[in-house]
């Protein structure tokens, strides 16, 4: 699963000789992610997002293991517990902000990480099953955050509870059958929360399990690159250690940076004062909203106000939220220039910094309360967000004039041809 | 001792039309071991659905008398919230004013209410659009355009029928099962 040129895995000590013989697992890892596999030479600093995705992967479980040590899953005891945590476990108020603000880290490394894919067209052929996994993680990741903001059991837990899990509600006939067999009940309470727990210590596993695909389905044509061009010789690539090991652990020591900086200094800036209001079932916060990496989508639910032919504005919105995310499964095949970097497609790129900005818009409407301009704003930007990926990728793909691409990465790189 | 060669040619096709008598073994085990996943599946699937304890539903009974005209009262039943409504004449000439036609879900105010007691408005205080509490039933708290009730989660209005009028929510308030055990006492369930 590499390039012929790979640096070849030969201990020197008989001990891990003796190893090796019997399970290569030492060999598995220098292949993957050692001297024994190499990427292309001219990778920026964007490629540093996945290593920061695992590690925020990793934080978060490490602190949720210890917190679930201190933690209740009981309506009566779950917000004292985090209480408890806060105030009289040793150092609980570190572990709870680490994990609070870690769960923002690990979806600002990942949008980079999708952003950087988006850009630089790694959803391509040959890569286009890492993209789709890479989907799937994310929408692992959503359910994971999700479940785990109901777990204090504060007003935002107990609130997002009842709106997420009423999305299903929307669908036809088994709707309503199927959110109470969701839940255990006829609205959130210990049957809910207590599965809720369970699932949100079991997804950060199969989260983990989905990023060893992620990875295995990556490393069989090798990374891509800032030019898109692919690898065509040993002097495009160098081997992952030392040379990135190094490059993600200077990106890896500023991201800790920024985390701690937030977590010490500002632990509670992203997060929403109702929650340390306990859940009350008889009073809905006047204005309630999602985390903020939830906001883009939350603006896209609320985007449908009226009913369209016979389905209810209700469906419409929960379809198209999860339309929204959907739509990403299919966006190798929408995209069908040929070219796959950004950087060699002026017209594309236009385009994606116009999405970005979309895409900020409609979080910035889903923040705002659902009434005058906000409502108008985020119908605008929801219907321009499915035509830049179903309209505009398409069209574009076809029509555009992509620059000249470099020969290869080298030349690239160095401005003059490969030696023969 | 039988070898793997006669073994083998007793489980190749008997008459020429492919069907091998190890074929028959093939799907019934694997229909048996399907039938019998499917069985595993059944009660690890319906442990999630609400338990015994949640379902004994201990039906409520709620005085009613120091309702005044014009005010609400919010209630509990079934973990849900429950509004009580005591509308005054001119909330229940104004549902009732409304042509049907024009309604996102036809219901009359008589519909919604029992007979001789069309000022009792009782309702499940859950928006049927995502499940918030709407606000209106509490003194002094907005009550939509429609001067019922207005959910501020995402801007549904409910006038003085429950009955959805404006924004996402598919369907009025929900009514539930009560009835009147005396002019001043209701069980809801």
């Amino acid at each position: 699963m590499s390039f012929p040129w790979a640096n070849e895995y030969k201990p020197q000590h008989p001990l891990m000789q003796w190893v090796d013989e019997r399970l290569p697992l030492p060999r598995f890892v220098y292949n993957a992610i050692g001297g024994g596999y190499p990427v292309p030479r001219n990778l920026n600093y964007w490629w540093n997002f996945g290593v920061l995705s695992g590690v925020a992967l990793v934080i978060q479980i490490v602190t949720g293991i210890i917190l679930a040590m201190h933690y209740y899953a009981s309506v009566g005891g779950a917000f004292e517990s985090v209480e408890h945590i806060m105030r009289d476990v040793n150092g609980g108020w570190f572990l709870r902000y680490a994990h609070m603000n870690g769960a923002s880290f690990f979806f600002i490394v990942v949008y980079l990480h999708i952003f950087r894919g988006l850009y630089y067209g790694s959803y391509k052929a040959p890569r286009e099953m890492v993209w789709l996994l890479g989907v799937v993680i994310f929408l692992l990741m959503m359910a994971t955050a999700f479940m785990g903001y109901v777990l204090p059991w504060g007003q935002m837990s107990f609130w997002g509870a009842q709106v997420i899990t009423s999305f299903f509600s929307a669908i036809p006939v088994v709707g309503e059958p199927l959110r109470q067999w969701l839940l255990g009940g006829f609205a959130p309470d210990q049957a809910a929360l207590n599965r809720f727990f369970s699932l949100h210590y079991l997804l950060p596993f199969v989260i983990a399990a989905v990023i060893i695909l992620h990875v295995w389905a990556l490393h069989i044509p090798g990374s891509s690159n800032p030019t898109g061009v692919s690898v065509k010789s040993e002097q495009d690539t160098v081997p992952f250690h030392p040379y990135y090991t190094a490059k993600d652990g200077f990106g890896l020591g500023l991201f800790l940076i920024l985390f701690v900086i937030l977590t010490f200094f500002a632990p509670n800036l992203l997060g929403h004062p109702d929650n340390y209001i306990p859940a009350n079932p008889l009073s809905t916060p006047a204005h309630i909203v999602p985390e903020w990496y939830f906001w883009p989508f939350y603006a896209i639910l609320r985007a449908f106000t009226v009913d369209f032919l016979f389905i209810p504005a209700k469906l419409l919105g929960v379809l198209a939220m999860f339309g929204s995310i959907a739509l990403l499964f299919f966006l190798p095949w929408l995209d069908t220039s040929p070219v796959r970097s950004g950087n060699y497609r002026p017209l594309f790129r236009k385009f994606f910094w116009v999405l970005l900005i979309d895409i900020a818009i409609l979080g910035y409407c889903g923040v705002m309360p659902a009434e005058g301009p906000y409502i108008l704003l985020g119908q605008i930007a929801s219907a321009y967000y499915f035509a830049h990926f179903l309209i505009i990728l398409p069209i574009v793909s076809r029509i555009e004039k992509p620059l000249a691409l470099p020969n290869s990465i080298t030349e690239a790189v160095t401005g003059k041809a490969a030696a023969a | 001792m039988t070898t793997v060669e006669q073994v083998e040619s007793m489980t190749e096709a008997t008459e020429g039309e492919g069907v091998r008598r190890r074929d028959f073994i093939h799907i019934a085990a694997t229909s048996w071991a399907g039938i019998g996943a499917v069985a595993v599946a059944l009660p690890l699937v319906n442990q999630m659905s609400p338990s015994a304890d949640v379902l004994a539903l201990a039906s409520i009974e709620v005085d009613i008398s120091s309702i005044d005209e014009g005010q609400a009262i919010k209630t509990s039943w079934r973990k849900q919230p429950v509004f009580i409504r005591n509308l005054t004449k001119a909330e229940i000439a104004a549902a009732n004013k409304v042509a049907l036609g024009t309604l996102r879900d036809p219901q009359a105010l008589a519909d919604r209410t029992k007979t001789g007691k069309e000022n009792w408005l009782i309702t499940l205080g859950v928006c049927t659009h995502l499940g918030c509490v709407p606000l209106g039933a509490a003194a002094g708290e907005v009550k939509g355009e429609f001067g019922g009730y207005f959910c501020p989660c995402h801007g549904s209005h409910y006038d003085t029928a429950g009955r959805i009028r404006k924004g996402p929510a598919p369907l009025n308030l929900a009514v539930p099962e009560y009835e009147f055990l005396s002019d001043t006492v209701v069980k809801i369930g």
